[in-house]
């Protein structure tokens, strides 16, 4: 180690300074160096626009004049006197509070089930993994066919089940079920981390509680469980930051619609911006977004004290 | 079922039959299950290949029928006709190398940067590209546009792929994942025969990551290829139109030719479908490197 950066140093020259300083230095010019267009990218593209997202929320702006200071007034508006803000907010919650769990419980099922020692894991995991991958407009199109009131193959397959399916996407009442039944197609993306997660659990520890006798279900609640909750809550975490940030079913599928039932935060958001040209509203919208997600992550952080199990600790308490 | 019993008799680990009869019968319904699930997976993509073959008549037909009675082969090359949809591949494709070249040089210079050298600062700028990653994506989509439209970039390609070259905080952590994972005596060897920093990176390590650099190359190829709101809010003539804009096109307001819209959609999923099979390896590789979905 040391010879080598020694050598990389004379090849630098400027032997008469302090070697080590001078390599260091040098190698901090060039760490930088090569690092500079992402800091650069993190001012221009990410710092910057984050700040200004937070002033611009504070004025009255609609890109063709200049923007007009307002203070607090859009926050004002949004919380007493916009009834379309709280309604995006509902939707997009219930759509993530429906959604992100059941990805998690059905994708950890699956999981469970293919570790066990299955022919043909590799097909069925391709299988689960496709529609994953899928996503945008094509997908949006595939599923407003499917969800097809009169030709669908959804409501043919409940016909053969003697049950009339609704009209998914038109009805108020079933279109954001609709949405959140196609957010399930999915599944595999999870269920991929999942199955690596299980695939690292050592196999002692399943082969020991079954010397002391423990079930099939007290091993997974007292050993997969607590080994893969570092992951659930990681992908628990993500896909909350995701779900509420959805936008092209509702824009594609629904438009928001039927009254609104699937407006979406970040279709509202759009309109506000991009239709509307109410900037300054916008992203007053996009920072409360923010600290909603920043909320709801600093809720499931802290509860997860309480239910998430990180292997490390047990060493200290091992038999 | 089979649980029950041994939870019911703890230490009762006799080797009779009925365990083995209900392992065979508990691994046939894990089969079921999985088969079924599979099946249940493989519906919307299976409806949306038949209908993409289907004469239109036969397209609202009730019940549905399982495989076309004639395949319309021409439903594809009529998309052709209908609409511009040569530019509009050409469009993405052009969005996705920019894309592709962008992301990939960045992240793996950069990557390597927080992975292998000392630099002041270095920590703190890797707690803050982290933080990055959380900071959700809507925040900063205002600003940019107006940034952007400042400069005079709206309605031009470059909103959509200069941003690429300025890296992206998820495969930077990737890469520089994945670059922690190699042993340092090659970059030693490498300064004994006197490369230079640039070069240990460019000729000896950089090499040594295709696995990861795969694996963001086909999370941008993804990302790219189905990016919606992007070329929605900077995109406006339709001889820029990429991909997803033009396919909303072809969704009339009121009539809508399901045959060419499914063949339309099959013809957008082909690329990500081909790829996905030709490189799954690579997809699951990153997932699991980074525990996060891509």
């Amino acid at each position: 180690m040391t010879a080598a950066d020694t050598t990389a140093g004379q090849m630098a020259g400027k032997l008469h300074k302090p070697r080590m300083s001078r390599l260091a230095r040098r190698e901090e010019l060039v760490g930088f160096l090569m690092a500079a267009p992402w800091l650069l990218g993190l001012l221009w593209l990410y710092l910057g626009p984050f700040g200004a997202a937070l002033s611009l929320s504070l004025t009255d702006y609609d890109i063709l004049t200049a923007p007009k200071w307002v203070g607090l007034e859009n926050f004002d508006t949004m919380l007493t006197d916009d009834p379309l803000f709280w309604k995006s907010l509902s939707v997009t919650t219930i759509y993530s509070v429906v959604s992100v769990p059941l990805l998690i419980v059905f994708g950890l099922w699956l999981a469970i089930l293919l570790n066990a020692d299955i022919k043909g894991l590799a097909w069925f995991r391709t299988v689960y993994y496709l529609p994953a991958v899928l996503s945008g407009v094509a997908v949006a199109f595939l599923w407003i066919w499917v969800f097809s009131a009169d030709w669908g193959v959804l409501n043919f397959l409940l016909s053969l089940m003697k049950i009339e399916g609704p009209n998914w996407l038109t009805s108020e009442d079933w279109a954001l079920s609709a949405l959140i039944i196609m957010s399930l197609w999915g599944v595999g993306g999870g269920l991929v981390i999942y199955l690596a997660g299980l695939q690292g659990i050592p196999t002692e520890l399943y082969e020991a509680a079954e010397i002391d006798g423990a079930g099939r279900f007290r091993s997974f609640y007292n050993i997969t469980l607590p080994m893969v909750s570092p992951v659930i809550l990681f992908q628990l975490i993500l896909g909350i930051i995701g779900a509420l940030q959805v936008f092209t079913q509702g824009y594609v599928m629904t438009q928001g619609g039927p009254n609104n039932a699937t407006l979406f935060y970040n279709l509202y958001l759009y309109r506000n911006a991009f239709r509307f040209l109410h900037m300054g509203y916008a992203s007053a919208l996009a920072w409360a977004l923010f600290l909603y997600i920043l909320l709801l992550t600093l809720v499931v952080l802290r509860s997860s004290s309480v239910w998430v199990f990180y292997s490390g600790e047990i060493k200290g308490r091992a038999r | 079922m089979t649980t029950r019993t041994s939870a019911v008799h703890p230490g009762a680990r006799q080797r009779s039959m009925a365990p083995i009869v209900s392992r065979y019968v508990e691994k046939a319904l894990i089969y079921c299950a999985l088969l079924a699930g599979a099946a249940v997976l493989m519906i919307p993509l299976w409806w949306m290949l038949s209908t993409s073959v289907k004469h239109p008549k036969e397209v609202f037909a009730f019940p549905p029928t399982l495989l076309p009675e004639q395949f319309m082969w021409n439903n594809y090359t009529d998309l052709f006709i209908k609409a511009p949809f040569h530019i509009y591949i050409f469009n993405t494709t052009y969005l996705v190398i920019m894309d592709l070249i962008g992301t990939l040089f960045t992240a793996s210079m950069v990557g390597y940067a927080f992975a292998r050298l000392r630099w002041r600062g270095r920590d703190i700028f890797f707690v803050i590209t982290l933080a990055t990653m959380m900071l959700p994506a809507t925040v900063l989509l205002i600003p940019r546009f107006i940034i952007f439209n400042e400069i005079g970039w709206t309605n031009s390609f470059k909103p959509l792929w200069v941003p690429a070259f300025f890296g992206y905080a998820f495969f930077i952590f990737l890469m520089r994942q994945f670059y922690a994972t190699i042993p340092h005596e090659l970059d030693s060897a490498a300064r004994i025969d006197g490369a230079s920093e640039f070069g240990v990176w460019w000729r000896i390590l950089a090499p040594l990551t295709k696995p990861a650099l795969a694996a963001c190359g086909i999370f941008t190829f993804n990302a790219t290829w189905n990016d919606v709101l992007g070329p929605l809010i900077y995109l406006t003539s339709e001889s820029k139109s990429t991909l997803a804009l033009g396919l909303m096109q072809f969704r009339g307001p009121h009539r809508t030719d399901w045959h060419y819209l499914m063949a339309a959609s099959v013809v957008a999923m082909l690329p990500v479908l081909i790829i996905f099979f030709f490189a799954q390896k690579y997809f699951i590789q990153g997932v699991t490197i980074t525990g996060i979905k891509g």
